[in-house]
């Protein structure tokens, strides 16, 4: 659709984010053992993805309305998308979000973590066990390996970053 | 009361579940009845095509709750992107296997997904299928499943377009 991402994989040029994603969580048994986990995987890296979506697009923001939208990412994390991972958590008490097990679910809820705390670091304060869970995840050791410095992660947006952006997209 | 996971419409109950958001219920209900392949890279090639149809279906959706001075300009923006950048993706699938359905020569829920953004498409140009024979028997193939034709007629779940004097209402609960 000339569009990216595009990922080269198994023979095939994947297109659309979340096609790749998925292709990615089935082959690595990411996606639940059956439909049902499936489906609650599906619902929570839905759930992450809007509020990363909103994170995303902050930094492209028109500079009166940024004060508005920060407010509203804070607002949206801590009442609407956290509240349903800590209870998801606090309910069944185990590690992880779906099937006692690693999943897509969990690499997403981290990375949307790790979104929300650079647009306020304390935002985990009144989240105990996603404070834990993210100590947890984080500590899997490849994810630890991809924290680090050097490896293939997207660092912050910064200025520059948006400039080429908005000239790329034309936005 | 709870029911409503992210506080969001749409949530289907299914299955002892209160399913919300929109991609997972059809992921679910698509893998439940197999319209969804028949093995991972068939679901590849059917989410990949899905995809672009849910951004053209957004598109069209953002429509009509456009502001007057920007809806001109969107207009001719989903058209273009209709006519230049999906249908013919679509177009040529069929073309290059020259079967009956987009994946795996088997109906799959990319078939359902892709009559619909047809159908939406010229609720907006009726004659914008013009340059597409393929899709146009498409159409008419796939709207000739007896379930799905059913489905077209009146008196059908089916919603009607948006009206304009429910637009403002629109406005109102989601902005």
């Amino acid at each position: 659709f000339q569009q990216v991402p595009m990922v080269e994989i198994d023979g095939m040029r994947m297109v659309q984010t979340r096609a790749i994603l998925s292709y990615i969580a089935a082959k690595y048994n990411l996606y639940g053992k059956d439909l049902k986990e499936r489906a609650w995987i599906d619902m929570y890296v839905e759930g992450t993805t809007d509020l990363m979506g909103m994170i995303m697009y902050y930094p492209f923001q028109p500079a009166d309305t940024k004060e508005k939208n920060l407010a509203l990412i804070i607002e949206r994390a801590t009442t609407r998308y956290f509240p349903v991972y800590e209870k998801a958590l606090k309910d069944h008490g185990q590690d992880y979000l779906v099937g006692n097990k690693l999943s897509w679910a969990d690499v997403h809820l981290l990375e949307a973590i790790l979104m929300a705390e650079e647009c306020k670091p304390d935002i985990l304060s009144t989240f105990p066990l996603l404070q834990a869970f993210k100590g947890r995840i984080s500590n899997i050791p490849t994810i630890k390996k991809f924290l680090q410095p050097g490896s293939q992660r997207k660092p912050p947006t910064d200025e520059k970053f948006v400039a080429v952006v908005r000239k790329i997209f034309n936005i | 009361d709870g029911s409503l996971l992210f506080q969001q419409v749409p949530m289907v109950e299914i299955d002892g579940m209160k399913m919300v958001q929109t991609r997972a219920i059809a992921n679910y209900i698509a893998a439940k009845y197999n319209l969804y392949g028949k093995d991972l890279k068939e679901r590849a090639l059917i989410d990949m095509y899905v995809e672009g149809m849910f951004d053209l279906n957004e598109l069209f959706m953002y429509y009509e709750i456009q502001p007057a001075d920007k809806k001109e300009q969107h207009f001719a923006n989903m058209m273009d992107k209709a006519t230049n950048r999906y249908f013919p993706v679509f177009e040529k699938a069929l073309k290059d296997h020259g079967q009956d359905f987009l994946v795996g020569n088997q109906f799959s829920r990319a078939d359902v997904q892709l009559l619909e953004i047809i159908l939406m498409a010229e609720e907006f140009k009726p004659g914008i299928l013009a340059k597409f024979p393929l899709l146009q028997s498409f159409k008419a193939r796939i709207s000739n499943i007896p379930t799905i034709k059913k489905f077209l007629q009146p008196g059908s779940q089916r919603k009607q377009p948006v009206r304009e004097e429910d637009v403002p209402k629109v406005i109102a609960i989601f902005y």
